[in-house]
């Protein structure tokens, strides 16, 4: 494992027209490992990720990806640099079938053979879809959705994933089985995961470090273990 | 029965024309959220280049191929310039640019061409056949329903079987989550205008040598004829568009045959107010709405 921060976040400012929701946020992530983002509703999670892929502008700060400054770079230009967001909710494109919203996450590739062997390897990976390739985006249950979600950011074959409440809805055994392939992903293939997650305890079992969110601000960052182990540090920051 | 037999082809050869006519309806609204109002006056002044360059070569198949492209360009164009620009904070900001732009190319095409009825020529015999004594269908009634079936065919494949068209349709649906998947939402418009605009073209060379000739109104009628089919199939809808634009012609067609030419625009107004009234969806909606 790596120490070098694959993401670093400098006092990162945003908000929606004049009202600020993030405020100076800072953090760092290094390669290969996982940050769970946790915090109550509203807190600003989502808005963390949207300003860090580009979908809102930030005010102030900036982000450091992989060495490169990513306020340079288009929201559309961010797959080509291995930068995936799967967002919150409507992760998928309901109106396609499976297959084709896996071939859209390919569709960017130079390297067709591997698009395709990628795709191949999204349908080991999730049996459910394999079985419903060519149903449409609305039939799928939530589980399969956002597997569906998931395994289309993986074959653009990321650095790093940005993971907006994937448990959002979901069985605790799907969401085990995701929280666990996410670790397996981490280990094996050295990719990197900012997860944003309200299910904390499901989050913190995989995560390297735990980063609490409050009205906009980063309260405290730390190891995951030490979160999910020291009471009193649980009892302040996560209410349980 | 020979009555019935001639209206019904002449109803599908002019129901073509409303169905390409209404596709292209349909495929901005997919992609922008919006009526393309200017359509019918961007078909004109891509006819007019085409008849242009139909009297500068003497070939009809160059003068179509001329306005095809010459609506692939007019369409980025109006994409590029114009429609980007109209925020979507007022939903009639869109209707007002577009019916400014076919007030300037009206006038443009007043200025250039002139105002007058202008013949338009055809590649084949409009004469209706006589085939076992009944005189049914004119070859170039074949030619306009032939050419719009295959464009229809084309454009089915364009985007259920080829990159471009899944990027497109995904643009349409979800642009955010294709920008984050690479794909350039802002260009994939861009040609979805092109595209409809093209269509337009070749529904404008098809039916003005059908009507007086060429003349910066002449297709005023087509557009409000086809927006109807476009509605009766339901915006979203190009398979609705398609039967739509056949339908509207066939009924289209019987009024006139039967009750007149008096009562056309009567009955393309109770058409629209009825489908409006009794499933406002169109005939194609479907019923599953997106849901997360
Ligand atoms: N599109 C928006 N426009 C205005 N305010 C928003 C918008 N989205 C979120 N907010 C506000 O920003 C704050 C943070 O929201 P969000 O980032 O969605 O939090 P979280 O993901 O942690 O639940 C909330 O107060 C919310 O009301
Ligand atoms: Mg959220």
């Amino acid at each position: 494992m790596s120490v070098d921060p694959i993401l670093q976040v400098d006092g990162l400012s945003a908000g929606y027209g004049p009202v600020p929701v993030l405020r100076e946020v800072t953090l760092s992530v290094p390669a290969g490992t996982i940050a769970a983002v946790l915090g109550a509703n509203g807190a600003g999670k989502t808005t963390l990720l949207r300003t860090l892929s580009g979908l809102l502008r930030p005010t102030g700060g900036r982000v450091l990806f992989d060495g490169a400054d990513l306020r340079a770079v288009r929201v559309e230009g961010l797959v080509r640099r291995g930068l995936a967001h799967v967002p919150e909710g409507r992760g998928i494109v309901a109106e396609l079938t499976v297959d084709e919203n896996l071939r859209l996450g390919g569709l960017w590739r130079r390297d067709r053979a591997d698009a395709r062997l990628a795709q191949d390897e999204v349908y080991q990976l999730f049996e459910p879809l394999a079985r419903r390739r060519r149903h449409a985006g609305h039939q799928l249950s939530g589980g399969e959705r956002q597997m569906l979600a998931l395994g289309r950011a993986l074959i653009g074959r990321p650095k790093l994933l940005l993971l907006d409440e994937p448990s959002l809805g979901l069985a605790p055994r799907v969401t085990a089985q995701i929280m666990a392939l996410l670790r397996r992903l981490c280990d094996s293939e050295g990719l990197t995961v900012l997860l944003v997650e309200q299910n904390v305890r499901s989050a913190l079992a995989v995560a390297d470090q735990g980063v609490v969110m409050s009205l906009g601000r980063v309260v405290m960052a730390t190891g995951a273990a030490q979160l999910r182990d020291d009471e009193k540090l649980r009892h302040a920051y996560l209410g349980f | 029965m020979d009555r019935f037999l001639f209206l019904t082809f002449d109803g599908l050869s002019t129901g073509a024309v409303y169905a390409a006519f209404a596709l292209a309806l349909v495929l901005i609204w997919r992609a922008a959220r919006l009526v393309n109002f200017a359509q019918g006056a961007m078909a004109v002044a891509t006819a007019y280049v085409g008849y242009a360059v139909v009297s500068a070569t003497g070939s009809y198949w160059l003068g179509l191929g001329a306005a095809v492209l010459a609506g692939l360009a007019l369409g980025a164009l109006v994409e590029r310039v114009l429609m980007r620009f109209v925020g979507h904070a007022n939903p009639l900001g869109d209707v007002i640019v577009a019916l400014g732009l076919v007030l300037l190319i009206q006038a443009v095409l007043g200025m250039v061409f002139g105002s007058e009825y202008r013949p338009a020529t055809v590649p084949f015999d409009t004469d209706a056949l006589s085939v076992g004594g009944i005189a049914a269908v004119s070859p170039y009634d074949l030619w306009v329903f032939g050419a719009v079936m295959v464009v229809v065919v084309l454009l089915a494949l364009l985007f259920t079987r080829t990159p471009i068209g899944l990027r497109m349709r995904a643009s349409a649906f979800a642009p955010e989550v294709s920008r984050l998947l690479g794909v350039n939402v802002g260009r994939m418009l861009t040609v979805g205008w092109a595209l409809a605009a093209a269509v337009g073209a070749l529904a404008g060379m098809l039916v003005i040598p059908t009507g007086l000739g060429l003349h910066p109104h002449a297709m005023d009628m087509v557009f409000v004829v086809a927006f109807t089919a476009a509605v009766v199939g339901g915006l979203d809808s190009p398979a609705g568009a398609v039967v739509g634009g056949l339908l509207v012609g066939l009924i289209l067609s019987y009024v006139t045959g039967y009750l007149g030419p008096d009562t056309t625009p009567l009955a393309v107004l109770v058409l629209l107010l009825t489908v409006l009234l009794v499933r406002p969806g169109g005939l194609f909606s479907s019923v599953k709405a997106r849901h997360v």
